[in-house]
């Protein structure tokens, strides 16, 4: 049995200037790499596939696997592709990740790609940070004048080069597809699938794409071997991760713990939910995952676990909503970020999400019936899997799952003839328990 | 996206305003940046984060520009600079000031903040204040929530802000003061920061903190605890920041 909290991606954290090359070499950086390298490209996708790493970006698709899929009889350049656009609400573990230790995921970068045997990688990471994107392109900088990434790596015959990307604002260029036309310098609309990037995307070429959890996890599996990350986690859900709480929580942050620990014991070790207050709603991985309540307190937080119960696990956001909020601007506001990010390339999303708010904004202003409920929920399953890709069918699980846990709080907006909450009761600068 | 996305202003977008800044340097800056990439056209995004560092926003002459670059017309350039929220067709000032109202920040503050911050600066979403100082914008999520509510100023991380420390920190950029970010460096101009965004570093990711007191949240209670993965930590008995 693994301890509560198992700290690996985040366990150089409080090094001293833990982003420098020397600072993470002091912590045994880039020893996986060597390793690797010594190793022949297959059993370095090997060992990751036995380690049962899922994908970390939000669907937990098997890593290994999705290396294996590119097809290496195929003429054309492989590339690697980090997807480090991180904007799916509440998600935030990338970003400090990034911040404090971007080696971790060069490392991890240059094994991924090895393995694939990848020419040119690329850090696709959202520009809304600036000084993630100083530290991650000092650390390739760094990375470069070391000998770890350019030509005959670690006198391996090995080439690779690693370009750090700046995205430019929108959120669906985290979706994969989007992703490989913005780029590609174009807009950053989803393809259609097939044919799945392994065999043609970006410039037409195998390329695999992966979150920063999934390659920044790569260098200790290389390090410690399979075994070693598979005794973390549970039967189907293997290893470390990064659970990041926020919102009413007395203790909000990154706990980097086996997958399958629970909501109850995270907020046990975050000093438990705002002081005065109960928990009311929380997402387990991001705003596209739906809505859980305090009934869920126990639910396992794995892929299969969250499954359960109806919900993903997603990002491993957990956003923590108390008593004091409503949930009808709660779900509205996610709304609109939907109708905003829509990229606008088929219908269902595009008009729907238009539709969606414009009901919860009659809603919450306690203009709406009951018949409005049912047109919302009427529009969610028209949208739901309808749609081109999965921004619309998450711009339905805050809807779709607030009905089903709030149908009552929605009924006393038409009763109240408007929101029955005091917004200033949820914010973190309301006087302790003052109005609830 | 930028072209549906509404805004409380109705003044127009200015054209050229033939004053345009981009050079000879900077075209041989476009190709420079075009140069990192095995197909060229990959490199607009940075170079329209260039032509903003240089015009202060997304201008005629920038696009025609990127256009000859990289062999596109200019409606092909446009039809992607107007996709993204990032690019910006009006000035921006020198420091632009967001407020992330996604749903969790717009909880916990972040709807009280923009609301008071628009009062103080007398402009509305998108507006620029009229000595040119501060652009004010809200924001989706920045994925920084456990630290909220989140401000960003020029693509810096405000943490934990209250509408008291929000007028304080408008006050002082446009008073001239010098602004750190908890986690990050001095604040510099929204033109500077699209350099660096444009893949040209200004040699500061040494400044700062690795990460905030959310950041370390959970480590510190494993170090407290004496908590490791499988075979132990080799850094928990090493130096520490602060
Ligand atoms: C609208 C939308 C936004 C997404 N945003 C991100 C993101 O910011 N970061 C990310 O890693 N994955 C994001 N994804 C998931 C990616 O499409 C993809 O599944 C993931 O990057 C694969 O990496 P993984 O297998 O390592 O998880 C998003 C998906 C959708 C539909
Ligand atoms: S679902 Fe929305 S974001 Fe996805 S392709 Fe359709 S319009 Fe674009
Ligand atoms: S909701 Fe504001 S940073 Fe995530």
């Amino acid at each position: 049995m693994a301890d509560t909290l198992t700290p690996v991606l985040s366990d150089n954290w409080d090094q001293i200037r833990s982003w420098q090359l020397s600072s993470y070499q002091r912590s045994g950086g880039y020893d996986a790499l060597r390793k690797a390298l010594a190793m022949q490209p297959a059993d370095v996708v090997a060992t990751v596939k036995d380690s049962g790493l899922r994908g970390r970006g939000g669907a937990g698709f098997p890593t290994g696997m999705k290396w294996q899929f590119i097809p290496q009889d195929n003429p054309n350049p492989k590339y690697l592709v980090v997807n480090a656009d991180e904007s799916e609400p509440g998600t935030c573990k990338d970003i400090p990740l990034m911040m404090a230790s971007p080696h971790t995921l060069v490392e991890g970068v240059v094994i991924a790609s090895y393995a694939i045997r990848a020419s040119v990688a690329f850090i696709y990471v959202r520009g809304e940070v600036l000084h993630v994107i100083r530290r991650l392109q000092q650390a390739v900088q760094e990375a470069k004048d070391a000998g770890y990434i350019g030509t005959n790596i670690l006198g391996s015959g090995y080439d690779l080069d690693v370009v750090v990307h700046a995205g430019a604002g929108a959120y669906i260029c985290g979706e994969e597809t989007a992703l490989l036309d913005s780029l590609e310098g174009r807009r950053g609309q989803p393809r259609l699938r097939p044919p799945f990037p392994a065999v043609a995307g970006l410039y037409g070429c195998p390329t695999v794409i992966n979150n920063v959890e999934s390659i920044a996890s790569v260098p200790a599996i290389i390090k410690n071997g399979p075994d070693w990350f598979s005794s973390m986690g549970t039967e189907k859900s293997k290893g470390m991760t990064l659970y990041s709480l926020s919102g009413h929580v007395t203790r909000p942050g990154q706990y980097e713990a086996p997958l399958g620990i629970t909501l109850r014991e995270l907020l046990d070790l975050a000093g438990g939910v705002r002081e005065g207050h109960e928990l009311k709603f929380w997402t387990p991985g991001g705003s596209s995952t739906p809505l859980l309540t305090s009934e869920h307190l126990d639910v396992p937080l794995d892929y299969e676990g969250v499954g359960a119960v109806g919900s993903m696990l997603g990002t491993k956001a957990l956003q923590i909503f108390d008593d004091s909020v409503c949930v009808v601007r709660a779900v509205l506001r996610w709304t609109e970020f939907y109708k905003h990010e829509s990229c606008g390339k088929c219908t269902p999303c595009r008009e729907g999400t238009w539709w969606l708010v414009q009901i919860l904004e009659r809603l919450e202003k306690g203009q709406g019936s009951d018949e409005d409920l049912d047109v919302l929920l009427d529009l969610s399953e028209n949208i739901l899997g309808r749609s081109f890709c999965a921004l619309g069918d998450g711009a339905t699980a805050p809807i779709t799952s607030s009905i089903a846990h709030f149908k009552d709080e929605y009924l006393a907006h038409f009763e109240n003839g408007g929101c029955p909450f005091d917004p200033m009761a949820s914010t973190v600068f309301a006087t302790a328990g003052a109005s609830a | 996206m930028a072209e549906n996305h509404t805004t409380a202003t109705d003044k127009t977008v200015p054209y050229s305003t033939g004053d345009s800044k981009i050079t000879d340097a900077t075209i041989a800056e476009m190709r420079e940046i075009a140069a990192r990439y095995p197909v060229a056209r990959s490199a607009l995004l940075p170079m329209l984060h260039l032509v903003q560092s240089v015009e202060g926003r997304v201008t005629p002459e920038g696009i025609e520009a990127c256009a000859d670059v990289l062999g596109l017309t200019g409606a092909e350039v446009s039809a992607v600079a107007t996709f993204y929220t990032m690019y910006k067709r009006r000035p921006v000032g020198d420091y632009h000031v967001g407020v992330c109202t996604n749903t969790l920040c717009a909880v916990m503050g972040g709807d009280l903040i923009f609301d008071r911050l628009k009062q103080h600066l007398d402009v509305g979403n998108d507006e620029t204040t009229e000595d040119g100082k501060i652009t004010l914008e809200h924001l989706e999520c920045n994925a920084a929530c456990d630290y909220a509510p989140v401000m960003m100023v020029n693509w810096e991380f405000f943490d934990d802000m209250t509408p008291e420390s929000a007028t304080q920190l408008v006050d002082d950029l446009r008073d001239g003061n010098e602004v750190k970010s908890p986690r990050g460096a001095t604040v510099c101009t929204w033109r500077e920061t699209e350099r660096v965004l444009a893949g040209y570093p200004d040699g500061r990711a040494d400044e700062g903190p690795t990460g905030g007191k959310a950041t370390l949240a959970g480590l510190r209670l494993a170090r407290e605890r004496g908590w490791t993965a499988p075979g132990g930590s080799s850094n928990a008995e090493t130096q520490k920041e602060d």
